[in-house]
């Protein structure tokens, strides 16, 4: 079932080894870095608006 | 009749905001499972390719990212047309949160390209049709990020973003039929209804690779587009609802 006959040829890939792993990690790089970046903005937003509320609501109450 | 079930109530970003949020790690987990069994699939099973040896793998990354690309597009066409022509508020919303995802899967076509021409064609880039066309496409995700960040008021910023987008789809069409149109280096559609020039498991992994990268695409957006919601209505009574009710 299994293609490769030790795990050494699996890294080789044929000689095309470089070219396979850099896609294959410039893809998981992007894709580990862009929900990372997507989460610390919602949160940076969230507590930026939270206390734009509390600003407001200490000018209405004064 | 206040009961009825009506689908005009998800537009609104009240509705849309907590259904989007719940519904992010269903997203996130569909594309793992489709992810892992695509690598699976066509790194380990798929077997040899008789031309272009184990190189060939990298198509499982490749086709995926530049369908994704095309396909973020259309849809972000899609929105800007909805905008245009109805006004709504979400739409200019769901195509700024699908914008970075689409530039960086243009991207990563074009570089998992470059490494693929690289050791088959001897060049890491050709000004041939399809790579030139492709290029184009990410000029046009950056333009249009460029051009809505660069207007203040959101309502023009949707505007002339939605018509930036109209106006470059046209691209889209090129860069599918480049390889007909043109005579290219680049090689032909692999997939092909009628009869398919790849192996069962490549075909397989290949588009299990695709569901993945297009339920990661789903997801990301969601992620931004909640951002952009609170954000954008930040004066909104749901959104201090949203704010004060300690949800995340």
């Amino acid at each position: 079932m299994i293609h490769w006959a030790s795990f050494s040829d699996f890294i080789a890939m044929g000689g095309y080894g470089f070219y396979v792993w850099s896609s294959f990690g410039a893809t998981a790089l992007i894709m580990a870095i862009e929900p990372i970046i997507a989460s610390r903005n919602h949160k940076t937003t969230i507590a930026r608006l939270k206390r734009q509320i509390r600003a407001e609501n200490r000018n209405t109450t004064e | 009749m206040k009961d009825r079930f009506n689908l005009y109530r998800f537009a609104s970003p009240a509705t849309f905001y907590p259904l989007a949020g719940a519904m992010i790690p269903y997203f996130v987990a569909v594309s793992v499972v489709f992810g892992l069994a695509g690598l699976w699939l066509g790194m380990l099973v798929a077997p040899t390719d008789f031309q272009q040896g184990e190189g060939y793998r990298i198509i499982f990354i490749h086709v995926p990212a530049s369908w994704m690309s095309m396909f973020i597009y259309l849809v972000m066409a899609f929105w800007a047309a909805i905008g245009l022509a109805f006004n709504t508020r979400l739409s200019g919303m769901m195509a700024q949160a699908l914008a970075p995802t689409g530039a960086l899967m243009a991207f990563l076509s074009l570089l998992t390209g470059a490494l693929w021409g690289k050791p088959m064609w001897g060049a890491w880039w050709v000004w041939d049709a399809r790579l030139t066309s492709e290029l184009i496409l990410l000029f046009l995700y950056i333009g249009y990020m460029a051009l809505t960040a660069a207007i203040d008021d959101n309502r023009r910023s949707d505007k002339a973003g939605a018509l930036l987008l109209l106006v470059g789809v046209v691209n889209i069409p090129i860069i599918y039929f480049s390889v007909k149109w043109w005579n290219t280096l680049h090689q032909g559609s692999s997939v092909n209804l009628a009869k398919s020039s790849m192996a069962t498991t490549m075909l397989w992994g290949m588009l299990l690779m695709a569901m993945c990268f297009w339920m990661y695409s789903i997801a990301i957006a969601f992620m931004r587009v909640r951002t952009i919601m609170l954000e954008r209505e930040r004066n909104t009574e749901w959104v201090k609802a949203v704010l004060t009710g300690g949800e995340k």
